[in-house]
């Protein structure tokens, strides 16, 4: 992969904006943010009840992927662009998810949201009509999903990228700052994870940064390029992020996303945990 | 528990006693409101911690930790704003951003 396959920008979303084969959606955090404007012809999926199955913690299944999909008339061979707010952090995981059930193309609008906004280009609240599609997934890709006994495996032998932000990674705060910290699990990080805040990777205007800041950035902190890597933040939104750069701009192979993320790891019985700003021991 | 009777956005549901809340408005030309800004929220280094889209009356707000804190405004045709401000738990630092015209 490379940034010309897996990247636009807004202008391209602009002049493409009529384009057949070319979907939009977007994907936010904040669920209702579509709602009161999005890019003309864009539409919505819900990460808590499109991408969540609503009762057990995991994703939703090949058939109900398939059935979204095909309701929300996306085709087997559209491009999808897909953008958010929040620096594209859910957008992200909505590419990886993406990638996950095997859809071939797949774009992430650089810069997302924001950018299109701080362009002061245009938004709608009129909802596109699409015509219903029979969507076929493929089984999910385990090559780059991690579960979280490999990620206990993974300590001290792989790289561990830990995408939070410096105070919640050494402990001093549970959540992202702009949501209560009030929060069941233990703070800190795993042992031997190293803290590349997913932020580094982007601009202030949410776009990413250029493929050789890209390189020194993960070369600064010692990356093994031999190694298989995991990726982790929270709920394993931002990590997605960085496995998007990881992955998908600058190529690297054996990238997985850790969606049980630290608000499972840190609630499980028994597994090491390090506190404070160095990675610790394994 | 009632909203803050500052910051324009609810604080129902939220136990304000055990959060540090950062919260504010951005303001345009003296007293317009801006709901299209992003407010970054930086820690002591610099490092970006959270951020977020103003609401309809531009109004924003952070759940931070003890200490000094930057936040950084983004404006559609404005330049970007550094303001200083210090949170504790407990409390609720009201913040009021302009940016230029």
């Amino acid at each position: 992969m490379s940034r010309e396959n897996s990247l636009v920008t807004a202008q391209w979303v602009e002049d493409n904006l009529d384009t057949d084969g070319v979907v939009l959606i977007e994907v936010d955090e904040d669920t209702t943010a579509y709602d009161k404007g999005h890019i003309r012809g864009a539409i919505k999926l819900d990460w808590t009840t499109d991408l969540q199955d609503q009762v057990r913690r995991d994703f939703v299944n090949k058939e109900q992927f398939e059935a979204l999909l095909s309701e929300r008339g996306v085709a087997n061979d559209d491009t999808v662009v897909l953008y958010g707010g929040n620096n594209n952090w859910f957008a992200a995981y909505a590419y990886w998810y993406f990638k996950l059930y095997g859809h071939q193309d797949v774009k992430l609008l650089d810069g997302g949201r924001k950018k299109w906004e701080l362009d002061s280009r245009e938004l709608t609240d009129e909802l596109p009509t699409r015509a219903k599609t029979s969507y076929t997934a493929q089984e999910q890709d385990s090559s780059i999903r991690a579960f979280r006994d490999e990620v206990v495996a993974a300590i001290g032998t792989q790289n561990l990228v830990d995408v939070r932000s410096p105070d919640e990674y050494a402990g001093r705060l549970l959540a992202p700052a702009h949501l209560p910290q009030e929060q069941a699990q233990r703070a800190g990080h795993i042992p031997t994870s190293v803290n590349v805040p997913w932020s580094k990777n982007a601009n202030d205007d949410g776009t990413f940064k250029s493929d050789e800041e890209l390189t020194a950035l993960y070369d600064e902190v010692g990356f093994d390029t031999d190694k298989d890597t995991i990726a982790l933040c929270r709920i394993g939104e931002r990590s997605s992020l960085t496995w998007f750069v990881l992955t998908e701009l600058l190529g690297r192979k054996n990238v997985k996303n850790y969606d049980g993320s630290w608000t499972e790891y840190g609630s499980l019985v028994g597994v090491p945990v390090a506190l404070g700003d160095e990675p610790g021991e394994a | 528990m009632c909203g803050a009777k500052e910051g324009g956005l609810s604080l129902d549901g939220v136990n304000v006693a055990k959060e540090a809340v950062i919260q504010g408005q951005v303001l345009r030309s003296g007293d317009e409101p801006v709901a299209n800004a992003y407010v970054r929220l930086l820690d002591r280094s610099g490092e970006f911690t959270a951020e977020v889209p103003t609401s309809a009356t531009g109004h924003f707000r952070f759940f931070a930790g003890d200490g000094e804190w930057t936040l950084r405004t983004l404006a559609p045709k404005a330049q970007p704003v550094d303001t200083r401000v210090v949170a504790a738990t407990g409390s609720v630092a009201e913040v009021q951003v302009l940016v230029s015209a």
